[in-house]
């Protein structure tokens, strides 16, 4: 069976804008929508440099909305206790401000969403980590949440099966960065820097980096922990905490997952047959270049014209992966 | 109000036999007054167990204990979820959900919020506890300060967890398996060959974390008891502790002597270390610091 042209062409393409210069790449690359987070703790991109300031965003949401293109906003950090006043101010400067939709993952602030600003389209961010029908057509029900991101620890098939029945538009990760744990449950950052995702919207930080020279190798180090050794030659990539080389058993490997990203450019038929409504493009943390690169490869697949092995280059450590999608992962 | 200890739910994969002995020990002798039953890790596991629940349940129940069915953590499939939905049909058990699609189909009667569900404020915390839940277990994450807020606005009691190596991650995939170059559908249930899981150490030889199946945990024991009284002193009144494969009714009447005032916390600490000696303990989330750290 093949799918029809049409509906790979219906799939929307959710692109990172990690700062205002990203942002008009991507419109320019052509995304159907940028998606982009303020410069605090309130989003799952939370690092030094990045993100905007209420000004840029009204900014950058002009002139999204200039060129065709739809904004949405990230608010997926879980707000912390006793300090909700951050993640709220969020949420009602995104509709002040016009976003297209908000991109939430607590379900306190899902409910003070729904509650406060119930005309502003609410998305179910992937650090929800909604695995099964049961959890998605709870967040639809509960909080009138109209499109769901998929965390990435599903099959094809799996997806397909979930898209038969449900209530809301789903959304899959498509190329980029891939957490192997699932998304929104995982403290491994926390654990050896006391910055996690959940709570500060950084896994492993720069700031708990080192690359220490021992002899020929290059040590990279995360908090107290050696991440990886790299060899004369060998490209020492960044210690993500689960991307890293350990000994378990008494052989050392990439145990959780080798540096590599995921890239579905090969899997549009595939990915359109299941049901999947928006396609989302990992990486507010890259430059404009990447993000025109990637952007534009997959506007041209998107619309029928790709070129087989067109982001090959592009990946982490030029290593492609189907990541969960494909059964031989797990 | 008195303090109650509770045992969390196996997360490793113990035979089927050993585990039921555990309990019943653990029935007959252990100052326990919640015990959680129930595979949380990996649906695979569960079929073994299964034979001697109703048994092992019967045991701790007549002997004082309240028993709670835990659920599994990452659901994703349907039969995972008919799994929970059968339990359901149970009026009169109380089930622990650790997926928030568990806790959606609960929500109609008194249920338990495990420590695998994100309850990081005020208002997850208040929405849960309206839609059911009778008590929440925080996630381990939290720090002092968050759980004080926490308590200070809870509707509900809560439950911290005080010992035991402590759930990092959950994933789809299977590092036990993928650690032996096999795939989870052949996985050969080698993740059984670890009681406490599997250590992983850097390439430096430093140990760091522990794998069990799909899922990561500290390599460090977490242990919470010079903080205590502190915790008592912000309402919390429910302590769980995690099973390892040690003497987990000696760990259990440690920590009931303490919360009892009969033991001194620094020799109950060193009693502890006694017998809990196969990793060195932390308590860094709760002090706000890298989990790994350890605060004296």
């Amino acid at each position: 069976m093949t799918t029809p042209p049409d509906k790979i062409a219906a799939l929307e393409l959710i692109c990172p804008a990690g700062n205002p210069a990203a942002l008009e790449a991507a419109v320019a690359a052509g995304a159907d929508v940028v998606y982009a987070g303020f410069a605090d703790a309130t989003n799952a991109r939370n690092f030094p440099g990045l993100n905007f300031t209420r000004d840029e965003m009204a900014a950058g949401i002009d002139h999204a909305h200039r060129h065709g293109c739809g904004v949405y906003i990230a608010v997926n950090t879980y707000p912390e206790a006793g300090n909700a006043g951050p993640w709220r101010r969020a949420v009602e400067d995104a509709a002040t401000l016009g976003a297209d939709a908000i991109i939430l993952a607590d379900i306190g602030l899902l409910q003070y969403a729904a509650e406060t600003r119930p005309d502003l389209r609410r998305h179910l961010s992937v650090q929800a980590s909604a695995s099964n029908r049961a959890a998605i057509e709870f967040y639809q029900r509960a909080f009138g949440v109209k499109r769901v991101v998929l965390p990435r620890v599903l099959t094809l098939a799996e997806i397909a099966e979930l898209n038969q029945s449900l209530p809301v538009e789903t959304e899959v990760f498509a190329f980029g960065g891939m957490c192997v744990m699932a998304e929104g449950r995982c403290t491994l950052s926390a654990y050896a820097t006391g910055q996690s995702p959940n709570c500060n919207g950084v896994c492993s930080p720069a700031s708990h980096v080192r690359y220490e020279r021992r002899g020929g190798d290059t040590v990279s180090r995360l908090g107290d922990f050696t991440l990886n050794i790299f060899s004369e030659g060998e490209a020492a990539g960044y210690p993500t905490l689960c991307k890293g080389r350990f000994v378990a058993g008494d052989s050392a490997s990439y145990l959780f997952d080798e540096p590599s990203s995921l890239n579905v450019l090969e899997m549009l038929p595939e990915l359109a047959a299941a049901g999947v409504r928006a396609l989302k493009i990992e990486g507010r943390q890259r430059g404009r270049a990447y993000v025109s690169r990637v952007v534009s490869a997959f506007r041209q697949a998107v619309d029928g014209s790709a070129q087989s092995g067109a982001l090959d280059d592009m990946t982490e450590g030029a290593r492609n992966t189907a990541g969960a999608y494909q059964k031989s992962w797990h | 109000m008195s303090a109650a200890l509770s045992l969390g739910p196996v997360l490793y994969n113990w035979p089927a036999e050993e585990l039921r002995d555990f309990y019943f020990r653990i029935a007959d002798e252990a100052p326990l007054g919640r015990v959680y039953l129930g595979e949380v890790v990996c649906s695979k596991r569960t079929p073994f167990f299964a034979r001697y629940l109703s048994e092992v349940a019967a045991r701790l129940k007549s002997a004082g204990k309240e028993v709670v069915y835990s659920t599994l953590a990452l659901i994703m499939s349907e039969a995972e979820m008919d799994a929970v939905r059968t339990l359901a049909q149970s009026p009169d058990i109380l089930i622990e959900a650790n997926d928030i699609g568990s806790a959606a189909l609960l929500a109609d009667r008194a249920h338990v919020i495990g420590p695998f569900v994100n309850v990081y404020n005020e208002g997850t915390l208040d929405y849960l506890a309206r839609s059911g839940a009778s008590l929440v277990s925080l996630p381990w994450e939290l720090p002092a300060p968050a759980i004080a807020a926490l308590a200070k606005s809870a509707a509900i009691p809560l439950e911290v967890q005080i010992f035991g190596r402590i759930p990092l991650a959950i994933s789809a995939r299977c590092y036990h398996a993928r650690q032996c170059g096999l795939h989870k559908d052949g996985c050969q249930y080698v993740c059984a060959e670890d009681p406490d899981g599997l250590t992983v150490e850097t390439l430096d030889g430093e140990d760091f974390l522990a794998v069990n199946g799909t899922q990561t945990l500290t390599h460090t024991i977490g242990a919470l008891m010079p903080e205590l009284e502190e915790l008592r002193g912000m309402g919390i009144e429910n302590f769980r502790l995690w099973p390892q494969a040690i003497d987990m009714v000696a760990v259990a009447q440690i920590f009931r002597d303490v919360l009892e005032g009969r033991t001194e916390t620094q020799e109950a600490w060193q009693n502890l270390a006694g017998i809990a000696d196969f990793a060195p303990f932390s308590n860094g989330f709760y002090h706000g610091e890298e989990g790994v750290s350890l605060k004296r």
